[in-house]
């Protein structure tokens, strides 16, 4: 009995220390196998997104007025759509006196210049969802998110006069706190840029603004506790085909934290990430919020690659915020100048 | 008898696949492969596994020194409100992690060194030309910069794919940084997370890291730096839950002569280990902007 075992126990050990030492190794050719000649694969078999993306456009998220019912348009409709849309977008005229000059203080030297383009397939509106391209119709709100948004509507309406109460009247985005690094994914004037990790078992996105990176396990496991929340949320993720399917939760609850004012109980954003060319991903969102919208809706946006060469570099917002000084030491010197709201 | 077998069976499974696998090991050494640094009873024969032909370092590790208080020898140590924060505030007792014991500082720079702690919890962000002039910038919430960023008592992770960047993210302050590998350029500026180049020697990870914002700190200690620093990083793996960390510090501004840090990470191993988030923006807003509220 004792031989025997000690005999099948060394052949078990032979082969566990013959067959799994090269497992790493014997990985690559095997996925190199699988991978088709229109599939862009990781050397652990996964679809490979690893790499440096632009979701800079200027076709907006709803459909505006003047192109109709159009939901894709010709190529002259399309130039002229484009140049419409730049013409809105920009900021070196000089058509609106002396106010609206300083707000667009950001002038084109910020400009990010793919903002200024329509997306290829020159669509009119990134939504395709529902097909009008508009958000669907608002439900009502319950009495204390009505209070909550007005409570922060009123803070929004002191910032604008010159006169914030404190730091936390200020926008998220304002005090660094989160900014175009919470999902949705919009383009914005600048720092469009996100830059794709891979390992086995995960997903990263780190979104130029700000530096925070968006770890996806794929390991199916459970999402955060329900009594964990935070400002970007929680995501999973999973390959589906060749499509990364990831789906963010356990939302902090502070009014302005989720895109539009959704409700952090009944929030679900599901994204979808699909490398379709060398230089393009497709990135396609579905929101999701019984509280807040009638039915679901989703928006397409590319992304494309950008050079290698044209590095992402950091951006630390809050360690220089100066603004939020001036705009407070502002509002206490027009309040004592006795300036009011 | 056979209860004995039983018993010592899955002993004899595990030491015979060590021995197996340690000769298959020693068998195909590593060009440039060095014992791992600092020791600390690892076997230098440890060989990491590989991925796309790299020492795989994935994984989401944590420093258990506490060097954030202070890289040098430190007793426990009350905070710096004792009479609102009581033992909360405290701080622990610790080693020198720093090779030989005391950072070799200029003259100048220890005195300023001292300046720096007996200041660390003043603020006045009032005067942009004065904005970084007072206070530890991990007190701000300011990203926490190299090395420093290796040693906070929050786990970072590390996610190395195919592509020629590694990127590290620390739960701190959700801050980031990019090895860039293999990499000639510069920084086109300087960042609070620096500028890190990478390469392999054997397996290790070596990390190149200049263009370091002058303002950050080595610890709460006051220990500092000046815009000439220049941090060389070694990443070893030395078990399948060890790294060993070394960073050689050099500013010939501040200190006499290069010097040394060392010590082990470890990998953290709780199955739903993951990143959670220290935005602590909002949490520094009052001791900041405070004094511009409205009254």
């Amino acid at each position: 009995m004792g031989q025997r075992f000690l005999g099948s126990t060394v052949a078990l050990a032979i082969v566990v220390a013959v067959v799994s030492f090269p497992v790493v190794a014997s990985q690559a050719p095997a996925a190199k196998a699988r991978a088709g000649a229109k599939t862009f694969r990781t050397p652990w078999g996964d679809p490979d997104l690893q790499g440096v993306w632009n979701d800079a456009t200027s076709t907006p998220l709803q459909r505006p007025g003047e192109v109709g019912a159009k939901q894709v348009l010709n190529d002259e409709e399309a130039a002229e759509f484009q140049s419409a849309l730049a013409n809105n977008l920009t900021r070196d005229r000089r058509d609106g006196g002396p106010e609206v000059d300083v707000n667009r203080a950001y002038n084109d030297h910020w400009m990010d210049s793919r903002r200024l383009k329509i997306t290829a397939d020159k669509r009119t509106s990134l939504i395709v969802d529902p097909p009008d391209g508009h958000m669907p119709p608002l439900v009502p709100l319950t009495p204390e998110r009505q209070k909550a948004r007005a409570d922060r509507a009123a803070a929004v309406a002191r910032f604008n006069a010159g006169l914030p109460d404190g730091p936390e009247e200020l926008s998220l985005p304002v005090r660094c706190v989160i900014r175009t690094d919470s999902p949705p994914y919009l383009p914005t004037i600048y720092n469009n840029d996100f830059q794709i990790f891979q390992s086995p078992g995960y997903v990263v996105i780190n979104p130029e603004m700000i530096h925070s990176a968006r770890i996806i396990p794929l390991d199916g496991r459970p999402h955060l506790s329900k009594n964990l929340h935070q400002w970007l949320g929680d995501t999973r993720g999973r390959f589906d085909g060749n499509t990364l399917v990831i789906e963010t939760t356990n939302f902090r609850a502070d009014e302005g934290v989720i895109f539009q004012g959704a409700n952090a109980a009944s929030f679900r954003i599901t994204e979808r990430f699909t490398r379709v060319a060398e230089d393009t991903i497709n990135y396609e969102f579905t929101i999701e919020d019984p509280a807040t919208w009638t039915k679901p809706w989703t928006a397409v946006i590319p992304w494309t690659k950008i050079d290698p060469a044209e590095q992402m570099y950091e951006y630390a917002c809050h360690e220089d915020n100066y603004d939020i000084v001036h705009l407070l030491a502002g509002a206490r010197a027009r309040q004592q100048k006795g300036e009011t709201k | 008898m056979r209860t004995v077998n039983r018993a010592t069976t899955p002993v004899l499974l595990v030491f015979i696949v060590a021995v197996v696998w340690l000769g298959l090991s020693t068998r195909t050494p590593i060009a440039g492969q060095q014992a791992p640094a600092g020791g600390g009873g690892f076997p230098a024969s440890y060989r990491a596994p590989r991925l796309d032909g790299h020492p795989d370092l994935n994984g989401v590790w944590q420093a258990f020194v506490t060097a954030n208080w202070d890289v040098q020898d430190h007793e426990a140590q009350a905070g710096p409100h004792p009479e609102i924060m009581g033992a909360y505030g405290a701080g622990p007792a610790g080693q020198s992690i720093v090779s030989g014991g005391e950072i070799p500082y200029q003259p100048w720079a220890l005195a300023k060194k001292k300046k720096n702690f007996d200041e660390r919890t003043k603020v006045d962000v009032t005067d942009d030309k004065k904005w970084h002039a007072l206070g530890d910038p991990e007190l701000k919430c300011y990203l926490p910069g190299v090395p420093r960023a290796t040693y906070m008592p929050f786990p970072f992770q590390i996610v190395q794919g195919s592509a020629p960047y590694i990127l590290i993210a620390y739960e701190f302050t959700s801050a980031t940084r990019t090895i860039r590998m293999n990499w000639k350029d510069e920084g086109p500026a300087d960042a609070w997370m620096g500028w890190s180049r990478g390469r392999w020697e054997g397996d290790t990870l070596v990390v190149d890291v200049t263009g370091i914002r002058e303002e950050t700190w080595l610890d709460r200690a006051g220990d500092f730096h000046s815009d000439a620093l220049h941090v060389v990083e070694r990443y070893t793996p030395v078990s399948p839950y060890h790294l060993m960390y070394e960073a050689t510090i050099e500013d010939p501004k501040v200190f006499t002569r290069p010097w040394k840090m060392s010590f082990p990470l470890y990998r953290r191993m709780e199955k739903n280990v993951q990143l959670l988030e220290f935005k602590c923006v909002p949490f520094t807003e009052e001791l900041l902007y405070g004094v511009l509220r409205k009254k």
